[in-house]
């Protein structure tokens, strides 16, 4: 399940918006300017099912996102979904690993308290006997200069 | 005939004589003769691979795709609390203090083994650093990483973290940690292949049933980890689709 947020979850000065989410799902998020660094070192690691539910998140998703395991397992992945985030790009994340190939991109994600965190994401269909039963997401640590040629690619592509 | 069993060759010669040990254990606990072949590099033991001269492999997790897809192997164990992580480590005299310092055309020195460099070059990735814009040093040992990053000849280097923490308390004293990677996900794992595979369960539970007593116990204490913990197929596919996610 995926909720909208509120505002006693959330830290320091926020916008608001409703965003329209894969899979029909609405929400209303709250955002701040609050960057969370990317610890070195670390992978986030998730699984979903076929339709994008989360079935597996790592320590560091649960460190990262600022919700808990149980909060994350079962909610569409999309509860990470910053206001920031072009839906062309979510687009061409679902066009290639529907086709069965791997995606790569950079990608603002949002955090329970309104915060947010960029990424350098994989994502990989899981095919298990020729079937897509699921998908593997890692991100990893971004390099700066690839987030600041996002920062300014991103509002054009609304 | 007998069976074969290697050991993936970044481990270090003074871990190779727990393994000796260890066949030796496993020889007279299944009956079956089985001989531990050690390859000097990681060329050698794909060449045996890829002539079905190994039935058990104690395999680096860039190489369990390959096995699991292309030869027919099947996870059996791994050990407990023992994930592979990296270390990105320069001299102690470099300025570098962070991994964002170091510049496209740096000196990177690495081994031959495949998943801590893929670690490694993760870590660099935050520089913008890639295969392509570095100079790469392969060293045959960790130790000669070191030795290259003392001497001067390389910028950074790459280690297998165990292998970083083996190094004496004076080559460590001239080195710095710039990142430990934390990744918990990545291990080795002891894979059966198609010889036999019919026996898979019946080796599984022997081993999972090695530390309970105190010869097993002392034979884990060589191998440097203390019990095996059972790796299911559906474990290894979540690694092998990890290691797919990280090898872009």
């Amino acid at each position: 399940m995926i909720y909208d947020m509120k505002p006693e979850q959330v830290i320091g000065d926020y916008k608001e918006v409703r965003l329209d989410l894969f899979g029909g799902i609405s929400r209303v998020c709250l955002y701040t300017e609050i960057e969370t660094p990317y610890p070195d070192g670390k992978l986030i690691v998730s699984t979903t099912d076929s339709s994008g539910v989360i079935t597996h998140v790592n320590k560091s998703f649960v460190e990262m996102s600022g919700y808990t395991e149980d909060e994350l397992l079962n909610a569409p992945h999309s509860i990470l979904r910053h206001p920031d985030m072009p839906p062309a790009a979510f687009k061409d994340l679902w066009d290639t690993i529907s086709a069965g190939k791997k995606w790569q991109g950079y990608v603002k994600n949002l955090r329970k308290d309104g915060g947010y965190y960029w990424v350098k994401a994989t994502v990989i269909p899981n095919v298990r006997n020729g079937v897509v039963v699921g998908y593997t997401s890692v991100r990893r640590k971004p390099s700066r200069s690839k987030v600041e040629a996002c920062i300014k690619l991103y509002p054009t592509l609304f | 005939m007998p069976y074969t069993l290697t050991v993936s060759p970044d481990f270090t010669p003074d871990h190779l004589s727990g393994w000796y040990i260890f066949n030796t254990w496993l020889q007279k606990t299944t009956g079956e003769a089985i001989h531990l072949e050690i390859f000097n590099s990681f060329q050698a033991q794909h060449e045996a691979i890829r002539h079905d001269e190994i039935d058990l492999i104690f395999a680096n997790p860039f190489d369990a795709a390959m096995l699991v897809r292309e030869k027919g192997f099947l996870p059996l164990v791994m050990a407990q609390g023992r994930s592979d992580e990296a270390v990105i480590a320069v001299s102690s005299d470099s300025p570098i203090i962070d991994v964002t310092e170091l510049l496209p055309g740096c000196r990177v020195a690495v081994t031959e083994d495949p998943d801590v460099r893929l670690m490694g070059m993760i870590m660099l990735e935050p520089a913008d650093l890639a295969t392509e814009n570095v100079q790469t040093h392969v060293c045959d040992s960790y130790v000669l990483v070191a030795k290259q990053l003392l001497r001067g000849d390389a910028d950074v280097g790459i280690f297998l973290a165990e292998a970083y923490d083996g190094l004496s308390n004076i080559i460590k004293k001239q080195l710095k940690m710039l990142v430990r990677s934390q990744i918990d996900v990545i291990h080795h794992a002891l894979m059966v292949g198609p010889r036999l595979v019919d026996r898979r369960d019946e080796l599984r539970n022997t081993l999972l049933a090695m530390n309970n007593d105190e010869k097993g116990q002392d034979i884990l204490k060589n191998l440097r980890f203390d019990a095996w913990n059972s790796v299911e197929d559906a474990d290894m596919e979540f690694m092998i689709d990890l290691m797919d996610t990280l090898n872009t």
